[in-house]
């Protein structure tokens, strides 16, 4: 046991406590602060915008971009329903899968364990690149243009499964499994209603992961995706921002055709669209951060 | 079952039925645990390794009307190419010296911050922090590039009109004045990633045996003296595990910070440009098949060689240490 008195002793100084302390703040706000402005941007005033740029205390206030947004709900509501729909199916099938892979690897007396680590782990030192995958998914499989293209590339992250396997090895003892196999459950029984129920702050971290990773993916979009209407939330927002620079970039397009300019949309309009595109994230991610912690330190260490 | 496999009682086995004999048993066994497997092994074949089959694609000429896999074969045309091509220094010296600075530095800032963040006492304290850290790490790189804008927009953005203007400085085009860019990526990348980063080694620092911690005490270690020689000891297998992993991507990039984050403007070529983009590039809009096979195929290839040759250093030094 430790004693009150070691940890006492051990403590560092109130002095180098308030500066770690400060160091630690100012991190903080480091992180925050650019999210902030963002937010704050998108409801300034454009009067303000042009006078005073982009400022953390804007002198007027505005909601204009959100009302203006409301007229393109269905352009939004579209992709809204992509990115919802990818997320929610690419999330129960990527944990369902990882843990379905993850738990036999854990058992030691499963034979084929060290061959299918392997087959896992080669994926992290070696892969076929992105011409390779591009090839294979349009030439091969025909998944251009298909939601399937959105959701395939990100079921399996390896890592991850070696995360969810070492949390099955270090807190599922092999005599609980022993004794419901001595009570005649199955292996599908067993897994489904000891293993997982036993494993929810992992289950939790790679449910938050995965939903981050799918909400958050705009590459696959980039690559396989052409019709507008299946466009997710994130690609959009990369095309508006890329259209935006593009006429930004051509003024003599501009001159030539005036209207191109006055559709423009506005700078808080921009970042009103960046803010609808990070909120889902920025709520969900309160609640499963005390799950995320725990489940990812479990994993992770003793690997 | 032993039936099936046995014919008659007096048939002579041979060594190799016996083994046949106890793979087919363990199999059936364990087919249900091999049944659970197969989905998940699927996908991994789909993703992983039908694109490590495709990599032969960079010694064809590839054509639409043939597909991949009847298209003629070419040798190693494509890899002259692309060692012709002027730009292929420029992107390989572009990518490994991002990868290995970014490497070190957020190696550097993580454990930093995990053995300073190991030192305070309040649990609340320590818990906000690691939240506020953490959080730009579930942030896309579209977002990201959104608040990149939002700092270093030419005429409005925060850097320009909030900073240099009260200071009576000149405005400055960001996108289009390279100079500049080695550093906000670098910054960008370590903003991104260091919180993440130091979530594992906090978690490594909080499973060091605390008794050493009570003897060095006793001993009069000064708290410097505890984290040179138990904690960072402590951490090290697992920093090294996670370097060798980081060597196999010394070739790669995060293709949404080097094509996001610059809006993929043309004058930050000479200092964004890295394989990624530049394979992307010559892929997407290009369509030069050829070439970007081939230098996705170098890229392939040189981080496996890269994570044999760390894995061997490593067990040379330690031989516990090394990852296989």
């Amino acid at each position: 046991m430790i004693s009150k008195a070691y940890k006492r002793e051990n403590r560092i100084s109130p002095l180098s406590a308030t500066i770690l302390n400060v160091i630690f703040i100012l991190l903080s706000l480091a992180c925050v602060l650019p999210v902030m402005l963002v937010i704050i941007v998108s409801f300034t005033h454009n009067d303000s915008l042009v006078n005073q740029g982009y400022s953390f205390f804007p002198s007027q206030w505005s909601v204009t971009a959100y009302t203006t947004l409301l007229k393109e709900f269905s352009t939004i509501a579209a992709a809204y329903r992509v990115s919802i729909g990818i997320t929610v199916v690419g999330t129960v099938l990527s944990v369902l899968l990882m843990a379905l892979y993850a738990y036999p690897i854990s058992r030691k007396d499963y034979p084929f364990r060290s061959f299918f680590t392997f087959f896992l782990f080669f994926t992290m030192l070696f892969n076929g690149g992105l011409v390779s995958r591009y090839m294979i998914y349009t030439q091969t499989l025909h998944l251009k243009d298909s939601y399937i293209a959105l959701i395939l590339p990100l079921l399996i992250v390896p890592f991850n499964v070696i995360i969810m396997r070492t949390f099955f090895q270090t807190t599922i003892h092999p005599a609980l499994i022993e004794s419901a196999r001595i009570d005649g459950a199955s292996e599908l029984r067993i897994f489904f209603r000891i293993v997982l129920p036993l494993s929810l702050p992992v289950l939790a971290t790679m449910a938050l992961f995965a939903t981050i990773l799918y909400w958050n993916d705009w590459f696959n979009a980039l690559l396989f995706i052409n019709t507008e209407n299946k466009y997710p939330v994130q690609y959009l927002m990369m095309r508006v921002l890329k259209d935006v620079q593009y006429i930004r970039e051509n003024m003599t397009l501009v001159s030539q055709n005036p209207e191109l300019l006055k559709n423009l949309p506005n700078e808080s309009l921009q970042m009103a669209i960046a803010f609808i595109g990070m909120g889902p994230i920025l709520l969900v991610y309160p609640f499963f951060q005390k799950y995320f912690v725990k489940g990812l330190t479990v994993g992770a260490v003793k690997g | 079952m032993r039936e099936t496999v046995v014919p008659s009682p007096n048939a002579v086995r041979t060594n190799r039925q016996v083994k046949a004999y106890r793979f087919f048993r363990s199999f059936w066994q364990f087919r249900h645990l091999t049944f659970m497997i197969v989905p998940a092994a699927l996908v991994l074949v789909l993703n992983n390794y039908l694109p490590m089959f495709g990599l032969f694609i960079a010694f064809k000429k590839i054509n639409y009307v043939d597909g991949i896999w009847h298209s003629p074969w070419i040798g190693f045309d494509n890899f002259t190419f692309l060692f012709n091509n002027g730009s292929l220094w420029r992107i390989v010296r572009n990518t490994v010296a991002y990868s290995m600075t970014f490497m070190i530095l957020n190696l550097v800032l993580s454990v930093a911050i995990a053995v300073a963040i190991n030192e305070l006492r309040s649990r609340l304290a320590v818990k906000s922090y690691q939240s506020f850290l953490i959080m730009p790490h579930f942030l896309s790189m579209v977002v990201i590039s959104y608040l990149v804008y939002a700092f270093l927009h030419p005429t409005n953005g925060f850097i320009n009109a909030s900073i240099l203007e009260p200071l009576g400085k000149a405005p400055v085009s960001w996108y289009m004045a390279k100079e500049y860019w080695p550093y906000i990526l670098t910054v960008v990348n370590a903003w991104k990633g260091i919180g993440i980063g130091a979530v594992i080694y906090i978690a490594a620092i909080a499973g060091i045996d605390p008794e050493y911690y009570e003897a060095a005490v006793i001993d009069g270690a000064s708290k410097w003296k505890q984290i040179v020689h138990i904690t960072l000891p402590a951490i090290m297998p697992i920093v090294i595990i996670m370097t060798i992993l980081n060597m196999g991507h010394v070739f790669n990039s995060d293709f949404g910070l080097f094509y996001q984050v610059p809006m993929d403007s043309g004058m930050l070529y000479p200092v964004t440009d890295t394989v990624d983009t530049y394979v992307y590039r010559v892929l997407m809009q290009l369509n030069d098949i050829g070439m970007s096979s081939a230098a996705a195929m170098v890229q392939s290839v040189l981080g496996f060689i890269m994570v044999f040759i760390t894995n061997g250093a490593v067990r040379k030094i330690n031989s516990d240490q090394a990852l296989f």
